[in-house]
């Protein structure tokens, strides 16, 4: 006898497959922005997600997605809720995200840097040539989540996905 | 911004969806518990909004490409922050984060002057993140800890960011404090120019004495502030010059001249085309 999958795990499944529009290769739950699913007593299906940065543009569009995504599978019902608590940090990432992020050439954020008087900078790692040799070119890049660097060695430039702790 | 759930009720639409919808908040259970909330949070969402508009201006017209973004990015940080705690302002009395961006005249803004103040050249608008982004940082550092719980989670949210706008700030102190005789000579005049209006933002309001332990009281920031901002400046061999306070009292709806201007820009698409969507 083949038993089916737990409902919530079918609507988890189903929101999971939602990417991020800037990071296509991530999905919602491998960047950790995905918080729960779940369906009220109405049976509309409601997500709840968390925004990377307060002003994301991004999480319009996943919204969007999300109800598209859920109604290709017969839910019409359904509502995005967003929590600002507990804040995301790059800490919800998966590592399944961050390989991706990684071959798909965004370096990962490299874990929480020591946090004191002194701000320590780690190494960030070329996605191209995997070199250590790196340098910051810009703190802030082409999205509020990610950094500008350059890689001494190949010399390409590279989007960094920025440690917010 | 949206208004309740149709998406063409909402007088100006930047784009659908959204980060925190009056709706979202709503679900949330979240409304202000009194009158004296609603205008706490108004006053830090202005100063955010106030801001973010100002840097904006900054796009495509910043010293290089990278400082753009830079400039760009910090904006739209401080445009989230904006839009949450004004939404949970306007949860109140029933008003969206449109009707308070758009639709309030200048006496009805809560802003600090600072907030105001004219980007200036490039060292103005960093002596202005500098001041400001130390302010901010203290505050929202301290708001985590309010016992209202969505003042207490924006503030979560909005210090891992301001975070990185204090970190921009001090770097361009140090680089152009530290860097030719010209960039220091700007650097000094830029804080002649703002330092009279760093008085404002630790003035207290009957308001705080009625909100101990949700709000933050300003004056109590006021030494850390202080301290922070001196170390930074004597890292990048500057002072803070001896200058009178200017008057200001932007908490209570008087403003400096240039409110107006900004605001004249800022709301004359949404007030030309009521119902507009993008």
């Amino acid at each position: 006898m083949i038993t089916s999958a737990p409902r919530s795990a079918v609507l988890h499944d189903i929101a999971s497959r939602v990417a991020d529009p800037e990071i296509p290769v991530l999905s919602i739950a491998d960047l950790g922005i995905l918080r729960k699913v779940t369906e009220d007593e109405h049976g509309t299906v409601v997500v709840t997600i968390t925004p990377t940065y307060s002003g994301c543009p991004a999480l319009d569009a996943i919204s969007q997605d999300l109800v598209t995504e859920f109604s290709r599978e017969g839910y019409e019902q359904v509502r995005v809720e967003t929590v600002l608590s507990p804040a995301w940090t790059t800490d919800w990432m998966t590592e399944e995200g961050r390989a991706k992020l990684e071959e798909y050439g965004i370096a990962p954020p490299t874990g929480t840097g020591h946090r004191g008087p002194v701000t320590v900078g780690m190494s960030v790692k070329c996605p191209l040539c995997h070199s250590l040799r790196t340098r910051e070119l810009a703190r802030f890049g082409s999205t509020s989540c990610k950094a500008l660097y350059a890689c001494r060695d190949c010399l390409e430039p590279f989007d960094y996905f920025k440690v917010l702790a | 911004m949206e208004g309740s759930g149709d998406a063409t009720a909402s007088a100006t639409r930047i784009t659908p969806g959204n980060a925190l919808r009056p709706e979202d908040i709503a679900q949330q259970g979240d409304v202000p518990g009194d009158e004296n909330v609603a205008a706490y949070a108004l006053r830090l969402g202005d100063d955010a909004l106030i801001l973010a508009q100002r840097l904006s201006h900054w796009i495509s017209r910043a010293p290089e490409l990278e400082e753009d973004v830079a400039l760009g990015n910090i904006a739209l940080d401080q445009l989230g922050h904006a839009r949450s705690f004004l939404t949970y302002a306007g949860r109140f009395d029933g008003r969206t984060e449109d009707d308070l961006a758009y639709f309030r005249e200048e006496e009805e803004f809560r802003c600090l002057h600072l907030v105001e103040q004219p980007n200036g050249d490039f060292a103005v608008t960093i002596v202005r993140q500098l001041l400001l982004a130390v302010y901010q940082h203290l505050l929202y550092s301290r708001l985590v800890d309010s016992q209202d719980a969505t003042l207490s989670a924006i503030a979560a949210k909005a210090i891992k960011e301001v975070d990185y706008h204090l970190e921009h700030a001090r770097l361009w102190t140090l680089r152009l404090g530290r860097g030719t005789e010209e960039s220091a000579r700007r650097m000094r005049r830029a804080l002649e120019r703002l330092w009279p209006y760093t008085e404002e933002p630790f003035g207290d309001e009957p308001l705080h004495d009625e909100l101990d332990s949700i709000a933050v009281r300003p004056s109590s920031l006021r030494g850390e502030w202080e301290a922070r901002v001196q170390e930074i400046l004597a890292e990048a061999g500057l002072e803070a010059p001896q200058v009178a306070a200017a008057w200001c009292a932007g908490r209570s709806g008087e403003h400096s001249e240039h409110l107006g201007f900004l605001l004249a820009e800022m709301q004359s698409l949404a007030r030309k085309h009521p119902g507009a969507t993008w």
